[in-house]
């Protein structure tokens, strides 16, 4: 007790003295950037001031909603957005399945291959489905092919990367015991590792279709087919009840598709 | 030795035909046929597509470096840069009263459920068509897109404040209200610092998933390199397009960097 009599109460920090340098700093840049964002962002203010009644006009002219043109275009439209993200998924699976093994550490026992498979997960989703899209307009024609495709390629990276997370947790014991009873490669990857990645396997693909749904309805606006395409036909048009119609049906569908991905995971899980 | 002799099968096979698993990929490989043709999609014009592709491909290399472009690429950039980031703050500043109105444990339940459908509603909406309404509303430009993103990162984080709001725990709250506490010190003292690290996390993702988007936006009109990217590609200039998508991977991988130090630094 006499031998530090200097040093008094001892001071509690919550955070470290880095941690709270660190933070200050980062505040400080968070600051700086939306300073910098708020000076130099384009607004044209002209346009803001009949923005009320623009907003006004926008659902004034979407309602009555058009319900007419449900059986007309949106009917065909809605179940080629369903059939486009389904596909896509399904496609997306296949392909993210095997880039996946690629990238699993203890399946591809190569960095420079795991490297690839990496690299390919990380470039298709860092390009948006939409852009995806612009691509495959512009090689196939505008039209559900290049909807799908662009679906498919956008969500192997999503796919993949959880896929392969799975793929790694994998214990290794019923591997192990395969190996030992002489299985061959295909043996031990359908009877030792599909059973254990499968729940995961079911899950990410049915919440890759929910997400899928969501983005396939607006793959059209850039000529990928669907609601999208019907939408885009109707703001044209500027038959703005018609594009209230195409609204509508797209909330619907999202719901629903969430309320059934829900009905699904609790089933397997 | 074998005085006994053994029935032909005493033991089951280990990997016995699993019907319901061969059905289930019977139906899937069905209605991939199935859909196939009611999308039209065929074989002959997958390979005209790939001949095109080629062609296309071989249009895109070398990426185009000119000044002018990389001054215009530049600019749509700096401009999605500054539309992601405010949006971010905007939605990270409104997502926490929305989230708290729709906490079911703190909120009056009427004020709660109307929260709730509000974020259902703004979660629902891709923020490209939440874009195109705002067009409308606001005139081409990047205010438009940044609308576009709040309204995401709403629906986002507000869902999210309150998840995170109602699973904590109500004893610091009840300690803070039995002093007396006005409801904004109780939301200062005793529910921010219980919800606030999870807050920052997802504040992070919203920025890198606001980052993605700024480039989406633009597509319909919404400002910053989407704009940049539409227009490129209405002129075939594909060598730029190509540079312009390589720029938004970059930007997007830096982001992801970003957000996650940011998530480290407040975990």
């Amino acid at each position: 007790m006499t031998a530090t009599p200097t040093i008094g109460p001892r001071q509690w920090h919550r955070f470290s003295v880095t941690e709270r340098i660190m933070r200050s700093v980062f505040y400080l840049m968070a600051l700086i950037a939306i300073v910098w964002s708020l000076r130099s962002i384009e607004i044209i203010p002209e346009f803001l001031y009949d923005a009320p009644q623009q907003t006004a006009d926008l659902f004034a002219r979407m309602w009555p909603i058009d319900w007419a043109w449900y059986p007309k275009v949106v009917h065909a439209a809605l179940l080629e957005t369903l059939h486009t993200a389904t596909l896509g998924t399904i496609l997306a699976v296949v392909m993210a399945s095997l880039v996946a093994l690629l990238v699993a550490r203890n399946i591809t026992r190569s960095a420079v291959l795991n490297g690839i498979g990496r690299f390919i997960l990380v470039a298709t989703r860092s390009v948006h489905a939409m852009v995806w899209a612009l691509f495959f307009v512009a090689v196939f024609g505008p039209g559900a092919l290049a909807g799908t495709l662009a679906i498919a390629v956008h969500s192997i990276g999503f796919t993949g990367k959880f896929l392969s997370e799975a793929i790694e947790e994998a214990k290794p014991g019923p591997i192990e015991a395969l190996t030992a009873a002489g299985a061959s490669p295909l043996a031990i990857l359908l009877k030792g590792y599909w059973p254990q990645v499968k729940p995961a396997f079911l899950a990410i693909a049915t919440f890759r279709w929910d997400i899928n749904v969501r983005e396939s309805a607006v793959l059209g606006l850039v000529g990928g087919g669907g609601l999208g395409m019907a939408l885009d036909t109707a703001l044209s048009n500027l038959y703005w009840d018609q594009a209230g119609l195409v609204l509508f049906v797209i909330f619907v569908i999202v719901i629903a598709v969430e309320i059934v991905t829900a009905w699904i995971r609790g089933k397997i899980i | 030795m074998s005085d006994v002799p053994l029935p032909a099968r005493t033991r089951r096979d280990a990997f016995p035909p699993n019907w319901p698993a061969c059905i289930g990929l019977t139906v899937l490989a069905l209605y991939v046929l199935y859909a196939s043709t009611i999308l039209d999609i065929t074989w002959a014009r997958f390979m005209v597509g790939l001949d095109q592709g080629s062609r296309f491909l071989s249009r895109m290399f070398p990426p185009n470096v000119a000044p002018d472009k990389l001054a215009l690429l530049y600019n749509g950039m700096s401009e999605s840069l500054q539309i992601a980031i405010i949006a971010t703050a905007v939605g990270v500043l409104l997502s926490l009263p929305l989230g708290l109105a729709a906490a079911r444990n703190l909120a009056p339940l009427p004020l709660a459920w109307f929260s709730r459908g509000l974020i259902v509603a703004f979660r629902t909406f891709h923020p490209v068509i939440v874009a195109i309404l705002f067009v409308k509303a606001v005139g081409f430009g990047a205010l438009a897109g940044m609308l576009a993103l709040v309204v995401a990162s709403l629906g986002f984080l507000s869902k999210l404040v309150a998840e995170a709001v109602e699973e904590m725990s109500m004893k610091p709250v009840e300690a803070v209200r039995a002093t007396g506490a006005s409801f904004l010190s109780v939301v200062v003292m005793a529910v921010l610092p219980q919800v606030m690290a999870r807050f920052i996390g997802f504040s992070a993702y919203q920025l890198d998933s606001n980052l993605r988007n700024s480039a989406l936006v633009g597509l319909v009109g919404g400002g910053g390199i989407g704009a940049t990217l539409f227009t490129a590609f209405q002129r075939f200039d594909y060598d730029f397009v190509l540079t312009i998508v390589l720029a938004i991977i970059a930007v997007v991988m830096v982001g992801e960097i970003v957000s996650g130090f940011m998530r480290r630094l407040f975990q």
